[in-house]
């Protein structure tokens, strides 16, 4: 057990810890405007990685494709919100779960049905060979991938802190009676959280299909870290679901690497047992408010 | 003066509840005019019918413009600030972040931070907490902040649903003074729903009062004043 290996596991760990978070953050977006889990995060996301593929296939440049599927994941998701949750904006809170997970089986169905569910191997953007540093061998996707992922999170704190449509959308997710008011749409800001959320999932897609491969369930075990993200950074926080993000990768690659019987087969369970753990010890999670409601 | 607000036959309901039975009044151009009533009169439905967040059925005419039924997004547009009941801060934003929100619909978001500057003058203490969580201010200046955010739209007509609600007497009288400056300084047309009658006629210059669903007495606020049976039900002498 050498520190090498500890630090190698550790950077491996931040990397899909990154994609967690990154998959953690749009739920939390959602979440925070609607009170409503989309459990069609993940599915989008690799709706979107496989149109990525597409684009790939009929020979734009890697980065060119990369953006362009940043933009249809954008519009997408703004789509689905308008088409899909509007009508049943205002019906009970299972209602809009069960519009959701109607969504995910139906990404799924649609993807398989058109691009098969034979595995199919993602380019990765970053050279394959091992980057060293001192005596340790760090892989050049993980560290690429980390660096993009804090990339887009930057960026969305940017838009989410200093512009005026970030700050109507903040406002519209937290009291859509004033925000209305002051002349925001709120439906609209809906919308955008969503073609936001939407365009997040798509780089997070992007980022681990090099890893585990494309093909249509590639996001169902992705989607279960990022719930265990959530939870443990707590729902209410954006920064938090990110940390709890890298959090959950670190502990995932430490425990499967360190911890014999668990192995790469039970690392799965790590992440609902810790969801398990968080619910009992801390419902609100790490950085969550907690719900307080007047009676 | 010419209406810059009237309102007629308007009426609202809640499931069964008829709350409006036919409401009609103007607010003049200028003007500070007051609506008085009782507890569940109808008066906060009254002001959120004419920002279109209640279904009505009547005439609401702004500026000559017929808007009723019109989103409340669209009339906000038009230059109508509501301060709502209750206050309605965005209590996990700042300060200054609250301020901007109230400058959202407005077409030229230039000169934003001299705006922020100016309607801080009207209230200082706002200045001293720009940067602080809106939802750790005290009652009163929250309510501050409310009318301050409804400035920075530069309202034509401002709504206010009971400011004085929940506050000290110093502060209500201090947020009353200001409405005030604010009416003859910046020329805007002000509508206030208020149950303490004898502040509300001290400001106003028209009044109406509203009982169960229905204006039942209009007049200048000195003749309401002096009127015998609003003194003894609304002002207590």
């Amino acid at each position: 057990m050498s520190v090498d290996t500890l630090i190698q596991q550790v950077v491996s760990g931040l990397a899909t810890g990154g994609i967690y978070g990154s998959v953690a953050l749009a739920l939390v977006m959602i979440y925070q405007a609607t009170e409503v889990v989309n459990y069609a995060q993940g599915e989008m996301a690799m709706f979107s990685t496989y149109l990525a593929w597409t684009l790939l296939n009929a020979g734009l440049p890697y980065w060119v494709a990369f953006v362009a599927t940043l933009a249809i994941a954008f519009v997408g998701g703004l789509l689905l919100e308008r088409i899909l949750i509007r009508p049943v904006e205002n019906a009970p809170v299972l209602t809009i779960v069960i519009v959701c997970i109607g969504l995910l089986v139906i990404l799924n169905s649609v993807a398989g049905w058109v691009y098969s569910y034979i595995q199919k191997p993602f380019p990765s953007p970053f050279p394959a060979k091992p980057i060293q540093l001192g005596n340790i061998y760090f892989g050049a996707h993980d560290l690429g991938a980390l660096g993009v992922t804090l990339v887009v999170l930057a960026g969305l704190y940017v838009f989410f802190r200093f512009t005026t449509l970030g700050l109507a959308m903040r406002a519209a997710a937290q009291n859509p009676v004033s925000s209305r008011l002051c002349g925001i749409r709120v439906g609209w800001m809906l919308a955008v959280g969503w073609g936001l959320a939407a365009l997040v999932g798509a780089v997070a897609g992007m980022m681990v299909a090099p890893i585990v491969f494309l093909d249509p369930n590639m996001m169902s075990g992705i989607l279960i870290y990022a719930f265990a993200s959530a939870t443990l950074g707590g729902f209410t926080s954006p920064g938090g679901a990110v940390l709890g993000g890298l959090i959950v990768g670190v502990i995932e690659n430490l425990v499967g690497t360190y911890v014999s019987f668990i192995g790469t087969e039970l690392k799965l369970t790590v992440a609902l047992a810790l969801i398990l753990i968080v619910l009992v010890v801390r419902p609100s999670g790490l950085f969550g408010r907690v719900a307080v409601h007047r009676v | 003066m010419a209406a810059l607000l009237a309102v007629r036959n308007l009426e609202a309901r809640y499931g069964d509840t008829k709350v409006l039975r036919g409401v009609s009044f103007e607010v003049a151009e200028g003007g500070i005019t007051t609506i008085l009533g009782a507890n569940g009169a109808g008066k906060t439905t009254t002001l959120r019918a004419v920002c279109g967040m209640v279904k009505t059925a009547g005439q609401i005419s702004y500026d000559g413009r017929r808007i009723e039924g019109r989103a409340t997004e669209d009339v906000v547009r038009l230059g109508v600030a509501h301060v709502p009941e209750g206050r309605g801060t965005f209590v996990q934003l700042t300060v200054e972040e609250n301020l901007r929100l109230g400058a959202y619909a407005r077409r030229d978001p230039r000169h934003l931070g001299a705006d922020i500057d100016r309607v801080c003058g009207y209230f200082p203490v706002l200045a001293e907490r720009r940067r602080q969580i809106a939802g750790t201010l005290s009652g009163g200046e929250q309510q501050m902040l409310a009318v301050a955010r409804a400035l920075m739209l530069r309202p034509r007509l401002l709504l206010l649903d009971e400011p004085s609600l929940g506050l000290a007497p110093l502060v209500v009288r201090e947020i009353f003074r200001i409405i005030r400056t604010i009416n003859r300084d910046e020329r805007v047309s002000v509508l206030l729903v208020e149950q303490n009658a004898s502040l509300a006629l001290g400001l106003a210059d028209h009044a109406y009062l509203m009982e169960t669903g229905t204006m039942v007495m209009s007049g200048s606020a000195a003749e309401l004043r002096q009127n015998d049976g609003i003194r003894r039900a609304y002002l207590g002498y």
